[in-house]
């Protein structure tokens, strides 16, 4: 029986990611949505990059920006005592940077697709913005926080580069099933790659099999 | 009702369209918005409704200020005391239809005292309160919708186009519910519409707005009158709007008489008016034609004795009007031009009124 560790890591890993970016996607989702600013194209741009980036380069630039001789890293290490680099904290960080437009994309289409109509009614029979927010966009844009939670999920459940480049290959602290499996590959330890990565398959199959059942059973009402 | 004032004065510019209105409205029961389509109703509307922003101007309402561009006063549109009642309904598809009146009544205005059981039993919506909003039909839709809005418990309602986009027979079935409500729950009204069947029917007064200009301002039957002359209303729909009283039914021959200032008209039987009853009827222009003698053996019931009043000629068209004043009516008739020159028709002659449809618009 292989060491289990790295599945939990991994789990919580993603799970962290996906709490986080749902918060910051959220904001920056909406904002796109409605935005009419020219900055609009670039944001949208920066936040696609990582779908295009190899994570070598993704990983290489946050490797200088969160070790502690950067400006950013040295905060950290100030602040906490900890570094970002080589440590879970910095996987975290990484994870959200990676995951980022599985976490705004499909909440941006979704708040797209729910439209000024619903949110002009709400504020014409008294809501506030944020109430108007809470009480009518979330619950009609409930399928694109599903979606972009379990992709977000399911993406960082796969990361393996930028892990390897900020995190290393620490038990109990970066080494995430995706590192796990390479090494057992790497030393030839088969029985435990197979067993980890068919774990991995079974899954990612599952989580993406919930998203599309979900989409099927529940098309959306429209009024 | 409440009597207070509406001012606007608004420069909106939108992808090349100008809206520029600067008017004080008396809020006295309902005031029309009329015009033909993209000549800036809804987005006066907006305006008012803190939906869409002026780039100058200024909105008052009842001594509130809700937008000052130079003082940069813009209340925001939860904020504003007004009930915005969209085409399209906008009903939440998440909600059922008791969630989108509770939704409403949750955030009434404070001090409003619109009673939700009150709302639910004039517009007659105990059987759709655990229906979902998209099981409902065009007509149940927009039932829904102003009851959602009169919840929000509004100083102002605000209509745009709410009969738009529906059939005649949802029409008719929402209506009478647009030409009672207002009243019943003291909330004045302001109504956009391009349909001058319906203005007829439901305003007191009357804003006529085209290519983002105010075209004219005054009590609805005057505008009516006048619509003829106006491009606005493709000259088709003038007609006259006249006062009366129900005098009697005759259930067998399904008609109703009304009196109108001393004459009395025959009308297509509706019960729902009792003897006494104030009405409003409105006689199309194009359904009058002129008579120098009584006729006899014809099969038009109502024919009034008048005298002719103006004669306006439309020599680029060819069609005239003639104004009729009746016993204590004024009538508008649509002739041609040749039809005056070969009866020559002058003003002060007595003629005959053959009216071949009056129509009900409304009881008070």
């Amino acid at each position: 029986m292989p060491d289990l560790g790295p599945v939990w890591l991994t789990a919580h890993l993603a799970g962290v990611t996906t709490l986080v970016l749902l918060l910051l996607g959220t904001p920056l989702a909406w904002w796109l949505a409605r935005t009419r600013a020219r900055a609009k194209a670039v944001v949208e741009a920066v936040t696609a990059l990582p779908l295009v980036l190899p994570p070598t380069v993704l990983g290489f630039y946050l490797l200088i920006l969160l070790s502690p001789a950067a400006p950013l890293g040295g905060w950290w290490v100030a602040v906490t005592g900890e570094t970002l680099t080589f440590s879970f904290t910095g996987l975290v960080v990484a994870s959200v940077i990676y995951s980022l437009p599985f976490a705004v994309q499909p909440l941006q289409s979704a708040f797209e697709s729910v439209g000024r109509g619903p949110v002009e009614a709400a504020a014409s029979l008294g809501a506030s913005p944020l109430d108007a927010f809470f009480s009518v966009v979330v619950p009609l844009a409930g399928r694109g926080f599903l979606t972009a939670a379990v992709l977000t999920f399911a993406h960082t459940l796969g990361e393996f580069g930028v892990v390897l480049m900020v995190g290393g290959n620490i038990p109990g602290e970066t080494r995430v099933v995706s590192i796990a499996i390479y090494e057992h590959v790497e030393t030839l330890r088969y029985a435990e790659a197979h067993v980890l990565a068919g774990g991995m398959l079974v899954v990612s199959f599952l989580v993406l099999l919930l998203v599309y059942g979900v989409n099927r059973r529940n098309p959306l009402h429209v009024g | 009702m409440s009597g207070e004032r509406l001012d606007i004065r608004v420069r909106v510019a939108l992808d090349g369209f100008r809206l520029d209105v600067d008017e004080s409205l008396q809020l006295d029961g309902v005031t029309a918005v009329f015009g033909p389509s993209g000549g800036g109703k809804s987005t006066l509307l907006r305006a008012v409704a803190g939906l869409t922003r002026p780039a100058a101007g200024r909105i008052v309402f009842a001594d509130t200020v809700w937008f000052d561009a130079d003082r940069r006063v813009d209340v925001p549109a939860h904020r504003r005391p007004v009930g915005f009642m969209f085409q399209d309904a906008r009903l939440f598809p998440h909600l059922d239809v008791a969630g989108n009146l509770d939704f409403a009544a949750r955030r009434a205005a404070p001090g409003a005292r619109i009673d939700r059981a009150e709302v639910v039993d004039a517009l007659d919506l105990t059987a759709l309160l655990s229906r979902r909003v998209g099981t409902l039909s065009g007509g149940e839709r927009q039932r829904v919708a102003l009851g959602r809005t009169l919840l929000r418990g509004p100083r102002l309602l605000l209509l745009d186009e709410p009969l738009t986009g529906l059939d005649r027979v949802r029409k008719a079935e929402i209506l009478p519910y647009l030409e009672r409500l207002p009243a019943q729950f003291d909330v004045p009204t302001l109504y956009v519409s391009h349909d001058v069947d319906e203005v007829a029917a439901l305003a007191d007064r009357m804003l006529v707005l085209a290519d983002g200009r105010v075209q004219c301002h005054d009590r609805a039957d005057a505008v009516v009158a006048q619509l003829g002359l106006e491009p606005s209303a493709g000259g088709y729909g003038a007609g006259s709007l006249l006062e009366g009283a129900v005098v009697d039914h005759d259930a067998r021959l399904r008609i109703t008489r009304v009196d109108v200032g001393g004459d009395v008209l025959t009308l297509p039987h509706l019960a729902r008016f009792p003897a006494g009853a104030a009405v409003r009827v409105r006689v199309r222009a194009r359904d009058v034609a002129l008579c120098l003698e009584r006729p006899r053996g014809i099969s038009i019931r109502n024919v009034l004795p008048g005298t002719l009043e103006e004669i306006v000629a439309h020599p680029d068209t060819g069609a005239a009007d003639a104004w009729v004043r009746l016993r204590g009516a004024r009538l508008q008739a649509r002739l041609t031009v040749a039809a005056v020159e070969d009866l020559e028709l002058e003003p002060g002659m007595d003629v005959f009124a053959l009216i071949k449809s009056v129509s009900f618009e409304r009881g008070d």
